[in-house]
């Protein structure tokens, strides 16, 4: 197994775990307002890009795409605390799927690696 | 910073910018309407660089392919050449055939097309209004059952649109349209799914397009409609849909009134969002459909979704208002 992606089972599983991610951010008061789109079907696009990147699955997000794509956020106010609360629900999200330890700690890295860029620092 | 280029001129793009926000800010005039990444009415198309996934959602597939984008919702990290579509594809005119007045606010347009529109019930057109103003139109017609294209329209306050529409709008006029735009339609291939559709004044009027276009399709799995109002004498085509109840087993048809004042027998009373709640419980693996007021939309939406139903099986049409800066003259 390489990364998390193939061993929840690639794409046909993304939609699954996007919906217990989401279900997480949007119970937890720390950070659901950031996620307040106006429609459903977009915050799913957004759920997904975040989850396939984290989970090593094919995207070609680089830092500065994460940069400009959080700027207007980090511009409201987006900040460590968010970040952490964010990470948590990931790890949330994987041990419910069943995620190998090894491979959690991986996923939380490649999060973390983004910690600067989406945070404009 | 990423620089868009536009035919000859190139825009410096401010830190978590939007394309259409920067084109503004040079002076450029683009159209634009939801300035949310629902309506398309800003739709460019990106000659090089990557206008990003997030830009594109939404969009049918013949568009993605040819690199259109949303430019409200577009925050480039490369730089961008883009043009304005002429959107000539998309561009049809129809003339109005018939006009009805459904209640005392909501208007009835029918119009037969110039040329063949391929659309689904629930899509929405962008009408051109006489004086320019492009608004998004719910499409309440079924392809295959009407020969025409029918529209419920609100008539608002000082509304520029809604108002030629209830107001001058004649049997005989024409007008131009963009579109068909939109996902929040009726699939099959999954017959016995169960269906709920909620929304409030002409959220009512997708709403009715995807039931009838669920039925005409054989759909067989429960169909609960509820429309909500003020009053009841806001609420419309109460008849017809309470016929289409009485001769389809499965459909179910709930209106709603939050003041009781004339409200007839078979009216819920109070909040619609409460009701919905109240009777449904559960909605695991049932496809939902919101439309109409962003406020209700967006909340049933986590509603809904905290009551089981999957992100994906979640579909809603905002009628969110024009909030383009610019009235176009
Ligand atoms: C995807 C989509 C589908 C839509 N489908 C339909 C439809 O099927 N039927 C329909 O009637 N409308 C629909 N709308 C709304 C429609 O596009 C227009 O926004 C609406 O008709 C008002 O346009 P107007 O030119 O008459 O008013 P405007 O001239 O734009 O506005 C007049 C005044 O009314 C205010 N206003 C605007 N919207 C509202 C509102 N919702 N409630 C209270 N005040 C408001 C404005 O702030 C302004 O002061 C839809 C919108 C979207 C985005
Ligand atoms: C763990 C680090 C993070 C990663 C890897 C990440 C990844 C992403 C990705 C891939 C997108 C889609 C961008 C696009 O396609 O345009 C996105 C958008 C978004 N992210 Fe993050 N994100 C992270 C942290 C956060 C945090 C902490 C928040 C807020 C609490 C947040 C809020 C958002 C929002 C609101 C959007 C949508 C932006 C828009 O509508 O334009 N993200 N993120
Ligand atoms: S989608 Fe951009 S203005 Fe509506």
């Amino acid at each position: 197994m390489s990364s998390i992606y193939e061993h929840i089972g690639g794409a046909p599983a993304m939609d699954a775990a996007v919906d217990l991610f989401y279900r997480h951010v949007l119970s937890d008061e720390r950070i659901c307002h950031w996620f307040d789109d106006v429609d459903m079907a977009r915050q799913a696009a957004k759920q997904k890009a975040f989850l396939t990147m984290a989970f090593g699955g094919p995207n070609n997000y680089t830092g500065k795409d994460m940069r400009v794509g959080h700027a207007h956020l980090v511009a409201r106010g987006l900040n460590d605390s968010h970040f952490n609360a964010v990470a948590e629900n990931l790890k949330k999200t994987m041990e419910e799927l069943k995620v190998p330890a090894n491979l959690i700690s991986e996923a939380l890295a490649v999060a973390e690696s983004t910690r600067n860029d989406v945070l404009g620092r | 910073m990423p620089e868009i280029r536009l035919g000859d001129s190139l825009y410096s793009c401010g830190n978590g910018e939007t394309v259409l926000e920067c084109l503004e800010r040079h002076g450029v005039a683009i159209p634009s309407s939801c300035r949310s990444g629902v309506c398309q009415t800003c739709l460019m198309r990106a000659l090089s660089g990557d206008p990003g996934s997030l830009a594109k959602q939404g969009l049918r597939e013949t568009l993605q392919a040819q690199n259109y984008f949303m430019s409200c919702v577009c925050r480039p990290a490369e730089n961008l050449g883009v043009a304005l579509p002429d959107q000539a594809g998309l561009r049809t005119r129809g003339r109005i055939v018939e006009k009805t007045f459904l209640n005392e606010r909501i208007v009835r347009l029918r119009y037969a097309m110039d040329t063949p529109v391929d659309y689904r019930a629930g899509q929405f057109m962008n009408l051109i209004g006489p004086l320019g103003d492009v608004r998004s139109y719910s499409l309440v017609s079924v392809p295959g059952v009407d020969e025409f294209l029918e529209f419920h329209i609100l008539l608002l306050p000082g509304g520029r649109v809604s108002g030629w529409a209830y107001t001058q709008a004649a049997v005989g006029d024409e007008s131009e349209m963009l579109g068909p735009h939109g996902a929040c339609f009726y699939v099959g291939g999954r017959p016995e799914q169960p269906m709920l559709l909620a929304g409030t004044g002409t959220g009512l009027a997708p709403l009715y397009g995807i039931v009838r276009d669920a039925l005409s399709q054989g759909h067989t799995g429960p169909i609960h409609l509820y429309h909500g109002a003020l009053k009841a004498s806001a609420l419309y085509l109460v008849d017809e849909l309470r016929a289409m109840a009485a001769t389809h087993p499965n459909f179910n048809y709930v209106p709603c009134v939050f003041h009781p004042e004339g409200a007839a027998e078979g009216m819920q009373i109070g909040d619609i969002k409460r009701i919905v709640l109240d009777r449904e419980g559960g909605v695991a693996g049932w496809r939902v459909f919101l439309c109409g007021d962003p406020e209700l939309v967006r909340e049933l939406q986590r509603a809904c979704f905290k009551a089981g139903a999957g992100l994906r099986d979640i579909l809603a049409d905002s009628f969110l208002p024009n909030r383009s800066p610019s009235k176009p003259a």
